[in-house]
């Protein structure tokens, strides 16, 4: 199987313990994440702050050690690679950062932020890696200028776009971006949606597409993955998922989001409470909490991810 | 309908690089009993700058109305001394931020935080402001509220925080309330448990709401009126439901196509080129020229805010030439 493979897994954090600590206690961040991005596919991981979207992207990619579960990408295994396979993994697999204040090095000139990815995964001589530096950044719509200027010189929307940059140097065959066009305003956002438009059509990239927005996921991914405290509660097409949500939770989730369109003021259950903290998750269904429909059974057992449509996966004990 | 609360060419300036600019210039606003106005922008368009400079939150250095009235029930806010304006500030007129951590005090119980404002406003006793404070956390639907009332904020969650801050605006019974963007750091269900709860307190208290967003999907939820804000002012004001179907600024219009919709399919998002200028360097004319579709030549002049006809009253204005003239020739 080509593309990216992620099967049960898990990344738990502890917290506390030690001197001073208190008690040791465990957070559950990512409890069970299974999905699948092929080459050229983009899929969508959708969820509310605390779900463990964001910890689930970073331990795909070994920026976090996972705690069970496997990840393979072409076929091999990224927990147990060896260091040299690891860095041609690296390569092949970036990431885009949420933050463009934070992600970029502020001491560091345009041009150096480019060719450092390409300098430690010793490609090219230094005037290729200077040609390929200048290619991309003209490819995210930066002017050559701006090579010798600095982090601060920046708009948010443009260090986005350097952020981009520096990930597509390497030319990989998969991009995680975590919430990447959250910290920017809405013409801007869509600028730089439209930049990622473009360069999955200019190029062959899969993308593992974080976000809280539903309206961003709905525009950007072919496949949706919504999480609740650290599980993938329904997966499948996002058209589908948007236009008939079978989980209650992404029930919730799609009539929550607000529509640019006062005719259709939606009232959606008047639920209480928020999500609860995965260092206590409720036992069964980490959503009987808040579910208008649960019932006695959600409270003892986690429900298995059954299949209800061709690629549609939902767990929950309704189905 | 008469105005609770009346802004009349308010033009609030910053002092950068030792001159002055208007960082709004000639804002119009008026807010009835029982009505939500959405101001929506982008950031740097002035949106929170207004609700500053209506409550004379501005810092003293740097920052000063240069023009324009602030009427508040026949009383101009910016001619008021700072004593007098602080009996106003939390009693007739409350605001609630967006990151509600960073305005809470972590060393106080929520429920001194809120009974603060009853002893100082109304010369409650402690014993009975805190009483008060758990009846109105109990309003704004913090469940458990005897125990809460006696916790710190770092033992609320981020929904209950702006909880707490809505009952400590609200512990006074202003006529205004200013939200400024907040639901901002919430999660979208939480969100829409907290613009619920604004909307029905509106309605049973008959208060008056500006609410200060980016998020359009937000202002279709919960405005009754809306004014879109741009580099300092404002182009297009309108009944919500007006304003969402027809657009007549072409910032609106582009902020409508710019906004990834969870409801239906698009394809292509169509963004709006360039980002807001600063407010040192706006451009001549019609600010929003250089990142219009429509601009022409006669763009160069700066437009006036104006009427835009049409069904469903005359409340409509847009501060566009082309739409002017395409209103004159009608």
């Amino acid at each position: 199987m080509t593309g990216l493979k992620v099967e049960s897994l898990k990344k738990h954090f502890t917290i506390g313990g030690g001197f001073l600590g208190g008690k040791a206690r465990t957070v559950r961040a990512v409890e069970n994440v299974s999905l699948s991005v092929a080459l050229g596919s983009c899929v969508g991981l959708v969820g509310e702050s605390g779900c463990g979207k964001s910890t689930a992207s970073r331990a795909i990619l070994r920026l976090e050690e996972p705690t069970a579960g496997r990840v393979t990408f072409d076929g091999i295994d990224v927990a147990s690679a060896s260091p040299a396979q690891m860095r041609r993994l690296r390569q092949r697999m970036q990431f885009i950062f949420q933050d463009p204040y934070a992600s970029l090095n502020s001491r560091r000139s345009i041009r150096k932020t480019l060719e450092e990815p390409l300098k430690v995964h010793g490609i090219g001589d230094p005037a290729e890696r200077r040609d390929r530096a200048e290619a991309i950044l003209s490819e995210v719509g930066l002017p050559q200028d701006a090579m010798d200027r600095f982090p601060h010189e920046f708009s948010g929307g443009q260090r986005q776009r350097i952020g981009i940059a520096r990930a597509l140097v390497l030319e990989p065959d998969l991009v995680v971006a975590d919430e990447p066009v959250s910290a920017l305003d809405v013409s801007v956002q869509a600028q730089i949606l439209r930049l990622l438009d473009d360069l999955r059509d200019k190029r062959t990239l899969s993308f593992l597409f974080v976000s809280h927005d539903l309206g961003v996921i709905r525009h950007f991914c072919d496949t949706t993955c919504v999480m609740y405290l650290g599980h993938v509660v329904e997966s499948g097409p996002t058209q589908e998922i948007m236009d008939d949500p079978a989980h209650p939770y992404t029930v919730l989730l799609r009539q929550s989001s607000p529509i640019p369109d006062p005719a259709n003021r939606v009232d959606p259950p008047r639920i209480a409470g928020e999500i609860p903290s995965p260092a206590n998750p409720p036992s069964g269904c980490p959503f009987h909490t808040r579910c208008p429909r649960a019932f006695a059974e959600c409270r003892e057992s986690m429900p298995a991810a059954k299949e209800i449509a061709p690629g549609r996966q939902v767990a929950c004990h309704l189905f | 309908m008469t105005a609770l609360l009346d802004i009349r060419g308010l033009t609030t300036e910053f002092r950068v690089n030792g001159r002055w600019h208007a960082a709004i210039q000639d804002v119009d606003l008026s807010l009835a009993a029982n009505e939500t106005l959405a101001v929506v922008g982008e950031s740097g368009s002035g949106k929170s700058v207004t609700a500053l400079s209506t409550l004379r939150l501005l810092p003293q250095a740097g920052a000063r109305i240069g023009r324009g009235e602030i009427l508040f029930e026949g009383r101009d806010l910016a001619k008021l001394s700072e004593r007098q304006m602080a009996k106003v500030r939390g009693n007739d007129i409350a605001m609630i931020f967006q990151e509600p951590m960073t305005s809470l005090n972590p060393t106080m119980t929520v429920g001194d935080q809120i009974a603060e404002v009853l002893m100082i406003h109304r010369g409650m006793s402690h014993g009975a402001a805190l009483n008060e404070a758990r009846d109105l956390l109990d309003e704004v639907r913090v469940p458990d509220p005897a125990r809460r009332v006696t916790e710190y904020p770092h033992q609320f969650s981020g929904g209950m925080r702006q909880r707490a801050m809505i009952a400590i605006a609200l512990a006074c019974r202003p006529k205004v309330l200013l939200a400024d963007e907040p639901t901002t750091a919430l999660d979208v269900t939480v969100q829409h448990q907290v613009l619920t709860l604004l909307d029905d307190l509106k309605r049973e208290r008959g208060m008056g709401v500006i609410f200060i967003t980016h998020n359009l999907g937000v202002v279709a939820q919960i405005a009754d009126r809306v004014a879109v804000m741009y580099a300092g002012e404002i182009v297009e004001t309108a009944d919500c439901t007006r304003l969402f179907a027809n657009p007549a600024h072409p910032y609106t219009e582009a902020l409508l196509r710019a906004m990834p919709r969870v409801d239906r399919r698009a394809d292509t998002l169509e963004p709006i080129p360039g980002s807001v200028p600063s407010i040192t360097g706006r451009p001549a004319g019609c600010y929003f020229a250089p990142r219009c579709g429509y601009a022409r030549p006669e763009c160069g002049h700066h437009p006036v805010l104006g009427p835009i006809s049409g069904a469903g009253g005359s409340d409509h204005q847009a501060r566009c030439i082309l739409r002017a003239k395409a209103e004159e020739a009608a």
